[in-house]
Parts: structure tokens; C-alpha cells; sequence
């Protein structure tokens, strides 16, 4: 044996570049950000809303067809309290991860809630969007910063159906 | 042994650049249309299968956002493999034989248009020794083509005239991407691209996507009038490190024919998934394949390389030779890896 260190580990740095082109749907859907709107899919065949827009449904498996636009408004689902720090995430602890479910949406998206005590989050809290100033609109989601109560009445659970 | 078939086939363009169609678009148009012409109703679709690379368009868990182009409600029965959709093809049908299904959708994409593909190739490499080089796929075929050219089991002439069958008879295929005719003396004025490689010894970068239905048995015979039987399908790997191997022969090309039974005699057609020129010299060779069988009339991977894509069309093109009775047996081929490391072969047959 030799008296030199054994190799442990070693370094071997890679670097790929791409080129992301996301493709007819969410370019649609990206496009209509920059504008303030927030643009989904209708379904031929099962009629669902999805938003994001895709170029699919899921449970269909077949194109969506019409834009819609829905609000910027919605109810809470479901929701996350997170006590535990992360490394990429910049927010006064706890905080909360909400679904929700915008109006004229089937499908609830995961976002930031804010302006409100964890304690107070329930399912059926109505909310609302929180914008970004219109001249640092561009084509992301980022246009949005997160949602806050928007003080109307709590949705009841029973009518939240389906999706809790 | 149940029958199993091909019953059918589709396929997107082949494009340099899609630019408007994401994975899912791709997917969705080739998969409807693959289980619409197979007259096999989705339901009865008892197995999916996949093959693609995250590595290509360079997104984790790509391959899973492809499910949302199958409708997989109620839920379905699917895999993927990080793989040539032929080999997709080929679990779909041990599936089949362990009969689990009597009928599955292989499916394949691949939107290499989005990275830089011959530096994402570099990654199939042993990472320790091999990948922190940099060599990259056309080098590592390049360093295949010199040794070849070096034993005399290839020319550069011959080289050039697999280019300018496979661009001839690409012209008529609706979906191929480079097509036209050429000169081989033309070609051989060519400056060396990666030496030995001239441009034309090497595949486009292709975007695209293609599926295939196989069904067993009486459903084959009840969707089609003369179903491509899938009689036999064997795949043989060679080792990762290229240094091991004699990069002039294909060994396990020749043991996947052999287990085939693939004969030579009883072929009138060959579609054989070569990136490059000379490794359809080398596979030709190792299956020992002569002037009576008909090599790539889809003009092959030469005109159009979709990764990922390719070797699943090229079955799909063989089975379309038997269709339309242009071919009663023929030999579909599949590669993957560097240097024609891991071989598929699939013998079809018409009734």
C-alpha cells in the first residue's frame, strides 16, 4: 500500500445549456400574464377549467380547446403551515401554502399566503391576489406576489365539494 | 409464445426546431393517432410504455408530464424507460407474453432542438474517466469510423453512398427530415467535419415524437387484415467503456440476429437504426445482410434522428413495409448508447 491519501471523492463539473420553448398552451398562458390576465383551458370532454393553461387534460388525455379567463380571486382548499427553514426560501416563519381555488378554475394551484396569522387560515378563507406593480409586469407568475384575505364572507366546506 | 403484431404506427414531421409544440403537443397528436388507426378502443389498451430522456429537453420528470397526453383516468397501467422507445415496444411486449395486456402503446419523444445534443450524449459516459473529457457523441462515432476505415471493413466511398441511398429514398417519406439527391463524388469533396466524419456521414438533430399499438392474438386479427407479427425480439448490450470493446463489430448485434433467427435469405426488407454511415456499414456486416434485402426505404436515421424516437420508427417503418405488402419479412433495428453499444432486433412478418 502506498503511503499516499486515498481518493475520496473527486470533482468533475458539467454544465448543459438549454434553450426552454414551452410549447403552444403556456405560451398562450405566459403571454397573458404579461397583460394581468390570468388565462386557462377548457376541456372538450370533461368540461374542467385547468389553470395554468395546457395543452392537455389530464383525464382525458385530448386538446383543450377554449381560453378562459378566470379571476384573480378564490377560496382556500387546502392549506400548508411551514415552521421549518429552508435554504431557497426567504419568508418570515411560519407561513402558509395554500391550494386554491380560483373562481371559473376546476383546478386549485399552490400558492403563498400572506397578510394573515396561521392561526387564522381556514378552509373556505376567501382570497385574493396581490400584484406586482403594472410596470414590473412581465410573462411570469411572479407577477404575483402572493395572496391575502380579501374579507368576504368564509366559503362553507360542504360547497367546497370535490376538491377538499 | 402468444402473436403479437404491430397495428399501427404514427409519427410527427421530423423538424430541426419544433417550435411551437411542447413535449405533451407532440405526444398527444402521434398517440391519438397511433390508437385511432389501430381501431383498438383506448380502454382495451391494457399497457403503456414510454421511452425518452430528461436529459434531452433538459427537465426533471419530463417523462412524467407526458402521462397528461395519455388521459390516464381511470387510472392505467404505465412505464417508461430511459431508452429508445424500442425498448418501450419491448416491455410492452413481455407484457403481452406474461399476458398481462392483449393490447399496449409504445410511445417515444425527443426535442433535442432545446440543448446542445452531442454535449448531452457526452453524459451517457462513465463519469469519472470519460464524461469529464468532453468527448462528444459525433467524436466518439468518429473514433468508431477510424477504426473501421483503419481494419478495411469500411470506405470512405462507401460511407458516402449510404448517405446518398438513405437521402434518395428519404424523398419519399413524408416525415424525413434531410432528403434529396446527391453525388458521391460530390460529398467526398467535402472538408471533414469530425475527421473521419464529413457532414453527411452524420444524422440531423430532429425533433419529434412517434407511437405504436401491438396487440396479441385474435385482437390483431380482428383490427387488421394483415397485422406485422412480431416473430421474433432480442436486445444485447456491449460494455459501457468503449476502450473494451472492438468498436469495428458489432458482437451484439450478430447475437441478437442470431437469437432472432434473423436469416438474411428469408429478408426483404432492413430498416437499421445507424446515426451515422458507418455504423451501418458495421451493422450490415454483423447481421450479414446482402443486396437482396432493402436497406432503410425511410431513408433510415441519416433523415431524420429524432433521439429517443428513432429506433421505435424504425420499427414502425418496417412495419409499414409489411403493410402495404412492399415487404413480407423484414428486420426492424434498434441502437442506443455510444457507438452502437446496445442492439435491438425485431423480425416482423405479414401472414
Amino acid at each position: 500500500m502506498s503511503d499516499a491519501p486515498s481518493v475520496k471523492s473527486i470533482i468533475t463539473p458539467t454544465r448543459l445549456e438549454y434553450e426552454f420553448r414551452v410549447g403552444g398552451a403556456h405560451a398562450e398562458f405566459l403571454a397573458s400574464l404579461a397583460e394581468g390576465k390570468l388565462i386557462g383551458k377548457r376541456c372538450p370532454g370533461c368540461e374542467k377549467v385547468y389553470f395554468p393553461a395546457r395543452a392537455s387534460c389530464p383525464r382525458c388525455g385530448i386538446a383543450m380547446s377554449e381560453s378562459v379567463e378566470v379571476s384573480d380571486r378564490g377560496t382556500v382548499t387546502t392549506f400548508c403551515i411551514v415552521r421549518v427553514p429552508s435554504e431557497n426560501i426567504d419568508l418570515k416563519l411560519p407561513y402558509c401554502a395554500a391550494n386554491i381555488l380560483l373562481d371559473g378554475s376546476d383546478l386549485p394551484l399552490i400558492a403563498l399566503l400572506q397578510e394573515c396569522e396561521a392561526q387564522d387560515v381556514c378552509i373556505g378563507m376567501r382570497v385574493q391576489a396581490v400584484w406586482k406593480p403594472k410596470s414590473e409586469w412581465g410573462p411570469t407568475f411572479e407577477n404575483i406576489r402572493y395572496f391575502r384575505p380579501s374579507g368576504e364572507p368564509d366559503v362553507a366546506a360542504e360547497m367546497l365539494g370535490a376538491w377538499i | 409464445m402468444r402473436d403479437v403484431a404491430v397495428v399501427s404506427f404514427a409519427q410527427t414531421p421530423y423538424k430541426r426546431r419544433e417550435n411551437t409544440r411542447s413535449e405533451v403537443e407532440m405526444v398527444m397528436s402521434v398517440v391519438a393517432q397511433a390508437i385511432a388507426d389501430s381501431g383498438i378502443p383506448k380502454r382495451e389498451i391494457g399497457f403503456t410504455c414510454s421511452g425518452s430522456s430528461d436529459y434531452i429537453a433538459g427537465q426533471a420528470f419530463a417523462f412524467v408530464g407526458a402521462v397528461d397526453a395519455l388521459g390516464a383516468w381511470p387510472p392505467i397501467s404505465e412505464s417508461h424507460v430511459e431508452m429508445d422507445g424500442a425498448w418501450a415496444l419491448y416491455e410492452a411486449w413481455v407484457k403481452i407474453q406474461c399476458g398481462m395486456a392483449d393490447a399496449a402503446l409504445a410511445f417515444a419523444f425527443g426535442r433535442s432542438s432545446m440543448g446542445t445534443l452531442p454535449e448531452t450524449l457526452t453524459m451517457q459516459l462513465d463519469p469519472y474517466t470519460l464524461a469529464p473529457l468532453g468527448v462528444d457523441a459525433v467524436g466518439m462515432a468518429a473514433l468508431q469510423a477510424r477504426a473501421a476505415l483503419d481494419a478495411g471493413t469500411v470506405t470512405e466511398e462507401a460511407m458516402a453512398e449510404v448517405a446518398v441511398r438513405s437521402r434518395r429514398d428519404a424523398k419519399a417519406n413524408p416525415e424525413a427530415q434531410l432528403k434529396g439527391d446527391f453525388e458521391v463524388e460530390k460529398l467526398l469533396a467535402e472538408p471533414y467535419w469530425v475527421s473521419p466524419l464529413r457532414k453527411h456521414d452524420c444524422p440531423p438533430i430532429s425533433d419529434g415524437a412517434a407511437a405504436v399499438v401491438i396487440a396479441a392474438d385474435d385482437v390483431a386479427r380482428r383490427v387488421h387484415r394483415n397485422p406485422a407479427w412480431i416473430r421474433a425480439i432480442d436486445h444485447r448490450i456491449e460494455p459501457h467503456q468503449p476502450g473494451i470493446r472492438n468498436l469495428t463489430r458489432s458482437p451484439s448485434v450478430t447475437l441478437a440476429g442470431q437469437k432472432t433467427h434473423a436469416d438474411p435469405a428469408h429478408l426483404d426488407v432492413a430498416e437499421l437504426h445507424a446515426p451515422f454511415t458507418h455504423q451501418e456499414l458495421i451493422l450490415r456486416r454483423a447481421l450479414e445482410l446482402g443486396d437482396g434485402v432493402r436497406i432503410n426505404p425511410s431513408g433510415g436515421a441519416l433523415a431524420a434522428n429524432p433521439m429517443m424516437v428513432a429506433g421505435l420508427a424504425r420499427i414502425g417503418e418496417a412495419a409499414r413495409q409489411i403493410w402495404s405488402g412492399g415487404a413480407r419479412r423484414a428486420l426492424a433495428h434498434a441502437t442506443q448508447g455510444h457507438c452502437l453499444q446496445q442492439n435491438l432486433v425485431c423480425i416482423l412478418e405479414g401472414n
